[in-house]
């Protein structure tokens, strides 16, 4: 086991596992609270368009976005993220397209924080006369985010598994290093626990944190 | 838009306005975004239909579509049922009064939901492939069906979790008041009425399972991506063969995710608690995204549970 430690970089893959978790945590935080403000909005066109784009991203399997990327987008279409590096570019759109998808389920995250707040809550702020921006920023939208927390925290332990699917397109990260050291030294229990620990250690303390985080932030209804 | 209602009072002709801006707008930016994405298309000659008149002949579905559809499906229900048995057998342990029966159960769940699927699929081929476990061309089938089948089954062993915890407490008192022994109790009152409630929730989870099948083609297994690879290369149309992929991928998710919304309604008005179908479930993770359940007690170290939806 020390060998294969020392021998190949498991650290380093793991570092590019954050990596891509980072980016794209933000990337489909950025994307996904645009989809979810447009679902929640009161215009109807708006509202269309954020639930075609929850229903596509959410029913379409991310391994084969990753696999577009490359052999549809990059290959066929030409457009490539970093011109100079295959490396880079198979990032780049790791990263896209983790973020493209997950938005799908941030929005939903959100949505369903705001669908906590009983609708009560606004029609007393406006009757004791709080304009439309009080009514947000005092009542609904401190609710609604304590509700969403504990789907947030789910959904960024998804991501954070979910870059291993980057694998099929080259990324090196943790899934692309596993398969790397089992092709050359055989498939072994040691081997998946290293790797399989590793999502354990980065996982679970977030699922922790984001847990006790929804409870003490809960609002008591 | 039941976020509307809480959001936004009913508008007056000045909002109306601003809406119908909005709207505007909305609709022009998306079509700039449509318009971007054909012209990207079709400076690569995407759009020419030499490429997408293949999808009209009985071929193409015949040699590569269909055998990829029934690749996905296989994998998909086999999974999905040793699942099921796997979800039920571990969901029960952790609800068992036997405290070592109990914590080997939460381990092993709370293991497999935290690795993610790919890397228990490549982890199983090799293992597969190397003791000659089965024969080269179920390999493949087997790591799949293996690493689906521990993942979801860990997310429905939390759900029969759930689904007990979801139930009022005087269902099990009264079972008890009445000499019932705790098993029975679970067995006769508990279980029936948690399998229900957790119907919408195991169709939602068939979605995932669905997803999680096109990571097959990464350990070689012949599934509806890895067909339309072959389809892209066989006509030279590798994006009209993914787009037309995706759209076969939508198009279940898309029904099953309705079919589980229809009976979770059902079920509502039969005056059930449900757990609520969220298919909110990334290829792999959220395991249990299950709303509205106020006494269900997440273990220590269980992601977050959503509340979606009450």
């Amino acid at each position: 086991m020390g060998d294969i430690l020392s021998q190949y970089d498991v650290l380093g893959a793991f570092g590019l596992t954050i990596y891509l978790a980072f980016f794209s945590a933000i990337g489909s935080l950025v994307i996904g609270t645009i989809v979810a403000v447009m679902r929640v909005s009161p215009v109807h066109v708006l509202q269309l368009m954020g639930t075609w784009y929850v229903n596509i991203f959410r029913n379409t399997p991310l391994t084969l976005l990753m696999v577009f990327s490359i052999l549809g987008a990059t290959f066929i279409l030409g457009i490539n993220l970093a011109p100079d590096s295959i490396d880079d570019n198979v990032k780049r759109w790791a990263i896209v397209m983790l973020s493209v998808y997950h938005a799908a389920f941030v929005c939903e995250a959100l949505r369903s924080g705001v669908n906590t707040v009983p609708a009560g809550q606004a029609e007393a702020a406006r009757s004791v006369g709080m304009t439309f921006g009080q009514t947000m920023s005092h009542v609904i939208l401190p609710q609604a985010f304590r509700g969403s927390i504990a789907p947030l925290g789910s959904t960024l332990i998804a991501l954070i598994k979910n870059t291993t699917v980057a694998a099929v397109i080259g990324v090196a990260e943790a899934a692309g290093q596993m398969s790397e050291i089992i092709e050359n030294e055989g498939s072994s229990i040691g081997i998946f626990l290293i790797f399989a620990l590793g999502f354990v250690i980065l996982t679970l303390p977030l699922g922790v944190l984001f847990t006790s985080m929804s409870r003490r932030l809960a609002v008591k209804r | 838009m039941s976020g509307a209602s809480v959001l936004f009072d009913a508008p007056g002709p000045r909002a109306r306005r601003r809406y119908t801006l909005l709207a505007v707008l909305g609709v022009l930016i998306a079509l700039a975004g449509v318009y971007v994405v054909l012209s990207k298309m079709a400076d690569a000659g995407q759009l020419t239909a030499d490429l997408w008149t293949p999808f009209f002949t009985a071929e193409v579905w015949e040699q590569y579509l269909i055998p990829g559809l029934s690749g996905t499906l296989k994998a998909a229900a086999i999974s999905m049922v040793l699942a099921g048995i796997f979800g039920l057998l571990f969901g029960i342990g952790r609800l068992s009064h036997i405290a070592a029966v109990r914590w080997v159960c939460g381990v092993v769940v709370e293991f497999f939901r935290a690795v993610p699927v790919l890397i228990m699929m490549i982890f199983f081929f090799g293992v597969y492939a190397q003791n000659n476990v089965f024969s080269s061309e179920v390999n493949p089938l087997a790591a799949v069906v293996t690493g689906l089948t521990l993942y979801n089954g860990s997310v429905v062993a939390e759900l029969v979790r759930s689904g007990v915890y979801s139930l009022p407490r005087g269902q099990s008192e009264a079972g008890l008041s009445i000499g019932l022994s705790p098993g029975q109790v679970l067995r006769s009152i508990q279980l029936p009425q948690a399998l229900t409630a957790m119907l919408p929730a195991l169709i939602g989870q068939m979605v995932v399972v669905l997803k999680d099948s096109a990571l097959g083609s990464a350990i070689t297994y012949l599934e509806l991506l890895n067909w339309s690879k072959t389809l892209g290369s066989a006509y030279a149309n590798t994006v009209p063969a993914y787009i037309v992929a995706a759209l076969l991928f939508i198009v279940m998710n898309y029904v099953l995710t309705v079919v589980a919304s229809r009976v979770e309604r059902r079920l509502a008005r039969r005056g059930r608690t449900t757990l609520h179908a969220v298919p909110a479930d990334p290829t792999g993770g959220e395991a249990g995204n299950v709303g509205g359940l106020e006494n269900a007690t997440p273990a220590a170290g269980a992601p977050a549970r959503g509340r979606a939806g009450s």
